[in-house]
């Protein structure tokens, strides 16, 4: 009988794999539908922005259930990838296109149009115990963040500063925020000392940055707000006043170099597809509310209404 | 038996005050051992507990995720985790046994299966992601099979069948000689042997591995991330070619947000994980027993 119970058991365990699979098909069909509005609307790219494009898409499958739309995160590079590949019909980008990705785009006949939706101030933050440090030049930022930085304690900066030993936490090298605040700070993307923390989590940053002493640290408005009680942000002065980051002075750019913006990419050929057109045009209705609410600062309804014409033209 | 009874009645109680006081430190230190291992789990366990149970909820195992806490769920990625485990399993099971098979029983043993059998232990050891980045390129593009739930299997089979293979071989070497001639001398085949004689009785040791192959596939996130990327969908999987998210991915998206709240979901997400997990472990060894017990009969 040795025969039949290991028959028995390996065609049990294929029936329940089987059956898994079976039942979760009975889950699919849940909701009526209203619209008759179907289909995929493919969206990648940015984590900054996918909690925009993630509100977005939420508010429009409560209007249009039968179409998905799927956020992925990959990051703007690999996002950009997939997007000059067709694979994509939107692309969160929290930079402009860079020239090789627009060429590999045009190389593969994917026509596409930029969408400014708003902007994001990266903010520089000291833990809160920190009473020396109200306000930063970007030289003093360079000074700190350069490769091969001579400054070890924050008295290197200058006499104004105690000696306490400087801890830096930054985000990791295949994030968007890195490239973006080496660029503006260091003069050219990727170029950082590596005498820092890194992590590509913002929040195990908040938690460095927050329980270390002489900490110095950097990433998105939207992580700072949600901390504000741990963290001390520090004004930015890039030769014309102290500016600290708040969502005044990030949209109207007064918090220079550090507000970046943020930018949807459309497929143009995606917009003959009724539900990517749909997608988008909710996504210019509303997005401005939802940006503000996930803690990003919406770019102008002039910007939103010119935006709308844009897509209208294609 | 009490000490005194032992020594009593092994006489041992003149001469052995040294061997006893080691014995003791060596009784002591196994103990620190079992200790640190299960503090460390206890802690986790009552942290992910304490952060997570006030959001665990009906709705949390029967909504799509949102942005706003109290609305939020896993569905997508309950079930896609269902849909890539179960064809992971259902790939893993019969290639890893018949690789298994052909190198304990068929394969001659020369350099060539030397070399397979240390490559097999090796890859074992390779980071995940690289698996992730092996069947992006190979499954989602090469085979033009997409961003699919077949393509996330077929990864998943790939990370963890080294595993299977290296379980299922000390499984099938417990076997013991005599059996297996026994059989030859009946009569039997190759096939015969292996199939009535050697898998009846390997089958306990192979499901403990394909199960801990397959615990360790279903919490694996980095090379889901690269093979899905998907964190918000309204849909679940109706088919092996559908677009997929997996337990993992919900609870990394969750753990990286800003707002504090989404932590506690995301240890809500971890509670749900550690249950499916140790609901799959029983399975295994509820199997494990009924096979064990029926192939003694």
């Amino acid at each position: 009988m040795v025969f039949n119970n290991v028959g028995r058991t390996v065609l049990a365990l294929s029936i329940s794999s089987l059956l898994f699979v079976g039942c979760s098909s009975t889950n699919e069909i849940e909701t009526s539908s209203t619209s008759s509005l179907n289909g995929t609307v493919e969206i990648d790219g940015s984590s900054t922005v996918f909690p925009i494009s993630e509100a977005v898409a939420e508010e429009f499958y409560s209007q249009y259930p039968n179409v998905r739309a799927n956020v992925a995160v990959s990051g703007t590079g690999g996002g950009f990838k997939r997007f000059a590949n067709g694979e994509t019909d939107i692309n969160n980008a929290s930079r402009e296109m860079r020239e090789g990705e627009r060429l590999a785009a045009i190389d593969n006949g994917v026509e596409f149009i930029e969408l400014r939706i708003g902007t994001d101030g990266l903010s520089v933050l000291v833990d809160p115990s920190n009473n020396y440090v109200d306000c930063l030049t970007t030289s003093e930022l360079k000074n700190i963040w350069e490769p091969g930085t001579k400054i070890e304690y924050w008295s290197d900066l200058g006499q104004k500063f105690p000696e306490q030993k400087i801890n830096r936490f930054g985000p990791d090298t295949d994030s968007g925020t890195f490239d973006f605040f080496t660029e503006k700070i260091n003069g050219e993307a990727q170029v950082s000392t590596d005498q820092y923390q890194a992590s590509p989590d913002d929040n195990v940053l908040v938690r460095g940055i927050s329980g270390t002493k002489g900490s110095i640290g950097y990433f998105g408005y939207a992580y700072y707000q949600e901390n504000k009680e741990n963290l001390k942000v520090i004004a930015v002065d890039d030769g014309r006043g102290c500016i600290t980051p708040n969502p005044t002075t990030i949209a109207d750019g007064s918090y220079s170099p550090l507000s970046r913006p943020l930018f949807l990419y459309i497929n143009v050929e995606s917009l003959n597809k009724p539900q990517v057109k749909a997608f988008v045009d909710f996504y210019l209705t509303h997005g401005a509310k939802l940006a503000n609410e996930v803690g990003y600062i919406a770019s102008s309804d002039e910007v939103y209404a010119a935006n709308q014409r844009l897509v209208n033209t294609k | 038996m009490t000490d005194e009874n032992f020594n009593k009645q092994y006489d041992l109680a003149p001469h052995s005050r040294g061997r006893r006081t080691k014995s003791i430190i060596f009784y002591l230190l196994l103990l620190t051992a079992i200790g640190v291992s299960f503090t460390g789990l206890l802690s986790l366990i009552i942290e992910i507990s304490r952060e997570g149970l006030p959001w665990l909820s009906w709705h949390f195992l029967t909504e799509f995720p949102s942005r706003f806490t109290e609305k939020a769920g896993m569905k997508s990625a309950i079930m896609g985790t269902v849909w890539v485990i179960s064809f992971t399993a259902l790939i893993i099971i019969p290639v890893g046994i018949g690789a298994a098979f052909y190198l304990e029983e068929y394969a001659k043993k020369n350099l060539l299966s030397k070399i397979i059998e240390i490559n097999i232990s090796n890859l074992a050891g390779v980071p995940s992601i690289v698996y992730g980045l092996l069947g992006l390129s190979v499954f989602v593009y090469y085979m033009g099979l997409g961003r699919s739930v077949l393509a996330g299997a077929l990864t998943l089979s790939l990370l963890v069948l080294p595993i299977v293979i290296v379980v299922s071989r000390e499984a099938i070497r417990t076997v013991p000689e005599s059996h297996k001639q026994a059989a030859y001398a009946l009569g039997a085949n190759r096939f015969q042997v292996v199939y009535k004689i050697i898998l009846p009785q390997a089958i306990p040791g192979i499901m403990t591995g394909t199960i801990l192959a397959l615990s360790r596939a279903i919490g694996e996130a980095a090379p889901m991330i690269a093979i899905s990327a998907l964190v918000y969908l309204t849909f679940v999987p109706t088919n092996p070619l559908d677009r997929f998210s997996v337990m993992p991915i919900q609870i990394f998206n969750w753990i990286s947000r800003p707002q504090d709240e989404f932590r506690g979901l995301a240890a809500a997400g971890i509670i749900v994980l550690l249950i499916t997990l140790i609901a799959m472990n029983a399975l295994a060894i509820y199997i494990r027993n009924r096979t064990q017990t029926r192939s003694e009969e």
